[in-house]
């Protein structure tokens, strides 16, 4: 059994109502963190999430994790439930306010939702929470009755005494545990008397989304607001050089144009006007510096600084050497294009600055740093800055940025009252945080029996968390642009894996759904099949023979293949991709992708079959669901994402040319999952990751032909 | 002026006539349910019925509604084919971030209103116009046959 000791300690406070409020401290990190989320500093005993029992009952969970379709407003619920022992259909959730200081998430240092984080930070400390308010109720009814806490049983919120039969609510004893000091030792619950981890619990946050009740950031309404729309230069760095706002003040309904010199507003009744007065503008651009910016001049950039040798993140032997001696050498470039995260929601911000205070509405991955963003525009004390936080209409790593929070002060600084700012759909592509440009040179030498004996993997492109998370970027490396890429789980006695940072400043860049494997795993599982090839072996038997000392690999490798029908027979035109992955998130994967592509270069996605050894799963249901989600979105980016740049403007602008995939095109996907006690693992992220190259390998089976850079469809095309 | 017959009721708003029914549904009789997704059509996000024919909110006018009865996402529940898509939709877990939903169920309504055992053909004929970022596709298949299922 568990236990919990007085080092990490719950706090326990009387909230206003009189009923117990406690929420949990963490005191070390957990031990499956990423690579980023080793290096960055660990938070200061900081309280992280709250269990709220009223004396009416009400069990109110704060969600300090935000929902943007990934199953956390049930996960962790769940957490909660399990060790409190209440129902999911007892409990009530409520989102949290920013406050890095009660909410940080242990593997960042702040607030934040991302890097398929939720489930691996919090596994524990909301247990631990759950466990010790339970405990101190149950100690509560114990001392009611005098009696022996070990002969009271809680479940669903009741506790009862055992040899009695009596029965007290934990609304009736939350005043009186409120008062009763904080257990030094909580036991947690053996994972074999789980009554709820681990089953298929319905979500809790669908019923409001299927009839139109779910308040996204752009649902706000208040009272007096207006509804704004932007343009922000379409060129990054330019600024406005002129425009006519008596002709969008002419249009009816358009209250005010706010002019910021990088970007302008046109506040109005509703969006509609917002919409033709921004048109009516006729807004001239001066183009600054990045006037005559295009894609081939980053590649020029990123092509330049490979030829350099990067900062070693992984070194096994003598890579140099184990190559100059090999029977036959092999050698690449591979490259993934910048990429937009178009989610389905725009952007959206609603303000109301006063003078003494400043509130926000928004749905933000990270809501401390849409306060800290807003405090710092205003000038206003943080704790005069409110954010309400909302449902994501997509997150996929774009609202882990607050450019658009910090745009919607700016202007709301201009407006009387509160102002909702929505951007276009055009806006929205063209102003993105994209998924960087990565450059990568790889290099393997293979034995005269077609076994790899060096592997040297040089990624180049920009280090993110240098300006995202700066104490995670150490050394010249970024965890995130070499995650995966240092995990490389197979057997090949010389490895060197090197990292570049080239900034490319023409356009801003962040994490893209799969983060570091989405572009390392392309690399990896795409040339890891290029020496199979070499060797004239078949792509799951060649890994299998590579993974002697990776049993899990292994296990979801032989499963995805045994459930794909691997080696049996397939049509003219098509073809069996196989990939394998593992990263900083802890989970393992194991993917075959079955394609085929038409003589005009179009491909098809027929079948994908997934296995999944995530470790300890919380909910199967989301597990599947995840993967199905992140798939989909991984065959959006590998078969058509691209943004490309020409004189300094993004080209693409709407779904009409950034294609995603939809319904018809929409394969079968099955997924399997391995039973394992392990430590959970992040599940949101890597079936985007895994995808690219499952699909590239396909294709490479049914044609003969090896894509060594993204988009598919385009290079099939070529 | 217009009226507009929005979920059984008349409304009568003051807006210009060319105004697409989506923001007047949002921004002025306040019903958020119906997304904003592209502007152009593309997505799907912002479906509603027209006459129980699903149209894309955002590019049709004001004009076009007139004498004719909308409905959206917060009314589809009363009609038999919504009530039950959105009880298949919770049933195998369709929804994620659920951003894109209310158009998906309206599409998928009203495909089942006029077709109760629609093929895969069918619902791909139906669904492709609906865009989901989270790629909920599988889940939405799954869900429109169950719903029919249940006809």
């Amino acid at each position: 059994m568990n236990t919990v000791s007085r080092r990490d300690f719950v706090v326990v406070l009387t909230s206003a109502g009189g009923g117990l409020l406690l929420g949990c401290r963490m005191g070390e990190r957990s031990g499956t963190a990423t690579a980023a989320a080793a290096a960055a500093p660990p938070p200061a005993f900081a309280p992280n999430a709250f269990i709220r029992v009223g004396t009416d009952g009400r069990v109110t969970l704060i969600m300090n994790q935000v929902e943007m379709g990934q199953g956390t407003y049930t996960s962790m619920p769940m957490l909660l439930a399990e060790e409190l022992e209440v129902g999911l259909d007892q409990v009530q959730l409520e989102h949290a306010p920013p406050d890095d200081k009660l909410y940080a998430n242990p593997l960042f240092g702040d607030q934040e939702t991302g890097g398929s984080s939720s489930v691996r930070a919090f596994y524990e400390p909301l247990r631990r929470a759950g466990a010790t308010a339970r405990s101190m109720l149950v100690a509560a009814a114990a001392q009611t009755w005098d009696v022996d806490p070990a002969s009271c049983r809680a479940k669903r919120g009741v506790v009862t005494h055992g040899p009695t039969g009596r029965t007290l609510t934990y609304g009736a004893l939350a005043e009186k545990a409120a008062k009763l000091p904080v257990p030094d030792k909580v036991p947690l619950k053996d994972p074999k008397d789980f009554t709820l981890i681990g089953t298929p619990a319905k979500r809790l946050d669908t019923p409001d989304k299927v009839n139109g009740k779910a308040q996204f950031g752009i649902d706000v309404r208040l009272p007096g607001m207006k509804i704004a729309t932007v343009a922000a230069s379409p060129v990054l760095g330019g600024k406005v050089a002129g425009l006519d706002e008596a002709k969008a003040m002419a249009i009816p309904g358009v209250r005010q144009v706010v002019n910021l010199g990088d970007v302008v507003a046109v506040a109005a009744d509703h969006m509609w006007a917002a919409k033709q007065g921004l048109a009516a503008l006729a807004i001239r651009w001066d183009d600054g510096p990045n006037a005559s910016a295009s894609t081939a001049d980053v590649v020029q950039g990123l092509d330049a600084a490979s030829q350099q040798p990067g900062v070693v993140a992984r070194k096994e032997g003598d890579a140099a050497a184990a190559l100059a001696g090999a029977a036959q050498k092999i050698d690449a470039v591979y490259q993934v294009p910048f990429l937009a995260h178009a989610t389905l929601e725009p952007m959206n911000c609603t303000v109301h600055v006063r003078k003494d205070s400043c509130e926000v509405w928004t749905g933000s991955q990270t809501l401390s740093r849409a306060q800290a963003t807003a405090a710092r525009v205003t000038g206003l004390p943080l704790e005069k800055v409110v954010v309400h936080n909302h449902f994501l209409g997509g997150g996929f790593g774009r609202r882990l940025e607050y450019d658009w929070v910090t745009q919607a002060v700016r202007i709301g600084q201009q407006v009387e009252g509160p102002v909702k700012v929505v951007w276009t759909r055009e806006e929205d592509m063209q102003h993105e945080f994209y998924r960087p440009y990565y450059y990568d040179r790889v290099a393997a030498g293979l034995d005269a029996r077609g076994k790899p004996v060096a592997w040297t993997h040089r990624i180049v492109g920009p280090a993110i968390l240098a300006r995202y998370l700066p104490p995670a970027f150490r050394n010249g490396i970024d965890p995130d642009g070499v995650d995966a890429a240092v995990q490389l789980l197979y057997d090949i006695p010389a490895i060197q894996v090197e990292f570049v940072r080239h900034e490319e400043p023409v356009l801003n860049t962040t994490f893209w759904r799969g983060v570091g494997p989405t572009h390392n795993v392309f690399v990896i599982e795409s040339f890891i099949d290029e020496l199979a090839a070499a060797a004239k072996a078949d792509p799951v038997a060649y890994r299998r023979t590579l993974l002697s000392k990776a049993p899990r690999a292994r296990a979801v490798l032989d499963l995805a293949a045994n459930a794909a029908g691997w080696g049996r027979p397939l049509p003219a035109g098509r073809g069996r991709g196989v990939a394998l992955l593992f990263s900083g998130w802890g989970s393992y994967l194991a993917e075959v992708a079955e394609v085929e592509v038409s003589k005009a270069g179009e491909l098809r996605v027929h079948r994908i079959v997934v296995a999944v050894d995530c470790g300890t799963v919380i909910n199967p249901d989301t597990v599947k669901a995840q993967i199905e989600g992140g798939v989909n979105f991984g065959i959006s980016g590998a078969l058509w994402g691209e943004i490309t740049l020409k004189n300094g403007r993004v080209e693409q602008s709407n779904f009409n040319n950034y294609r995603v995939l939809r319904m018809n095109e929409a394969p079968p996907i099955e997924v399997h999952l391995v039973r394992s006690l392990e430590a959970p693992g992040g599940i949101g992220e890597p079936g985007t990751s895994i995808t690219g190259p499952a699909l590239a390998n396909a294709v490479f089976a049914a044609t003969g032909k090896r894509i060594r850079r993204l988009p598919l469809v385009s290079a099939l095309k070529a | 002026m217009a009226t507009l017959n929005i979920n059984g009721r008349d409304v009568t708003v003051d807006v210009p006539t060319d105004m697409p029914i989506l923001w007047v549904l949002r921004d002025v009789v306040g019903l958020t349910g119906t997304k904003f997704g592209c502007g152009m059509a593309l997505c799907g996000a912002c479906t509603v019925h027209l006459d129980g024919q699903p149209i894309r909110s955002c590019v049709t006018p004001v004009a076009a509604a007139t004498g004719k009865k909308i409905t959206t996402i917060e009314a589809i529940g009363d009609t038999p084919a919504g009530k039950k898509v959105q009880r298949a939709w919770l049933d195998l877990e369709v929804v994620q971030c659920g951003y894109c939903q209310s158009g998906q169920i309206m599409s998928a309504s009203a495909l089942l209103a006029k077709n109760a055992h629609p093929s895969d053909a069918d619902i791909d004929g139906a669904m492709s116009g609906n865009i989901c970022r989270c790629g909920t596709y599988p889940r939405i298949r799954a869900a429109i046959k169950q719903a029919a299922k249940g006809a």
